[in-house]
């Protein structure tokens, strides 16, 4: 028998193999934004909340590196992340929130049961700051150099084990 | 008696609120009053990919972010920008994963290089069989 008779069928189960293969494979669901080393894009939003200014781009070009917080009050895994952005303001970090899609009386309402760990509020109605530095869901956080460079992007809620991680990048912004 | 209770309570359970509250975007259900304009969005919005839902174009996903979606599209083809402008713009933060219209590049160029050769190769094949018929 020819041997070559059975190739068009190795062919084919090692296809099924690797379609196997794949589908066992967790999917990747993190899209990761491709601004990460640009310059943060220009946008000015009005005060999400009554106790907090809002957000102009041009505060990042002074004063150090700062987190950038894509947040909402409707989105739950914020409030598990309450703790460790305390924690990292209290480490000195600068954090600046932008809440996508938010009343400012749920705003204020989160705030008052989770802490406000923010210098700054934006309000981003239109999840347009969401969209120009290529973020895909709440809860995200950027680190932001001192010249208001994106140098790295932290997607899904800050977890203990990531305090150090994003420390350790704003140190590495730091210059 | 009482798993069929924890069964019943399961099907009146309402799922959390993971939404938001606020109205849609003013052009994420709004068409554009020019409906020439209206349709260069409309056909670039079913090649925008949705970011989070799976397999589904902005143009047929109701979530907040893809209406959002839309309504960048509208008004910045409302403003006179390209499509390919448009497409650029968000490829330029989301990369390929946001745009159903590939292109070719270091990653995908395998997907039309690999049919071309297929096709060579059956040609090949059927020429080499022919051949040795006549």
């Amino acid at each position: 028998m020819n041997w070559r008779l059975w190739l068009p069928f190795l062919i084919f189960f090692g296809f099924l193999g690797l379609a196997a293969y794949q589908l066992s494979q967790p999917k990747d669901e993190f899209i990761k934004s491709t601004m990460v080393g640009k310059e943060l894009p220009y946008f000015t939003l009005p005060p999400a909340s009554l106790d907090r200014p809002g957000v102009d781009s041009r505060y990042f070009h002074a004063g150090g590196p700062k987190l950038l917080n894509i947040w909402a009050s409707w989105c739950l895994p914020c409030i598990a992340e309450a703790p460790q952005l305390e924690r990292l303001k209290e480490e000195g970090v600068e954090i600046v929130g932008v809440a996508i899609r938010d009343k400012p009386s749920d705003v204020m309402r989160f705030l008052a049961e989770h802490g406000n760990p923010y210098t700054r509020i934006g309000r981003d109605d239109l999840s347009e700051v969401q969209l120009g530095i290529g973020s895909s869901g709440v809860p995200e956080t950027f680190v932001i150099d001192g010249e208001g460079i994106i140098t790295y992007q932290h997607i899904g809620d800050i977890r203990p084990e990531h305090v150090p991680v994003l420390l350790e990048e704003l140190r590495k912004a730091e210059g | 008696m009482r798993a069929l209770a924890i069964l019943l309570a399961a099907l009146i359970a309402l799922p959390l609120a993971a939404q938001d509250s606020m109205p849609p975007a003013p052009y994420a259900y709004r068409q554009l009053d020019d409906p020439e304009q209206e349709a260069a969005a409309q056909e670039l919005m079913e090649t925008l990919r949705c970011l989070k839902c799976q397999s589904q174009s902005i143009a047929d996903s109701d979530a907040p972010m893809a209406g959002d979606m839309r309504h960048q599209v509208r008004i910045r083809i409302a403003a006179g920008e390209e499509p390919g402008e448009i497409r650029r713009w968000l490829m330029d933060r989301y990369g390929d994963y946001v745009s159903y219209q590939p292109v070719m590049s270091a990653t995908t160029w395998p997907l039309f290089a690999v049919p071309a050769l297929l096709v060579g190769i059956a040609g090949l094949l059927f020429w080499r069989r022919f051949r040795r018929r006549a």
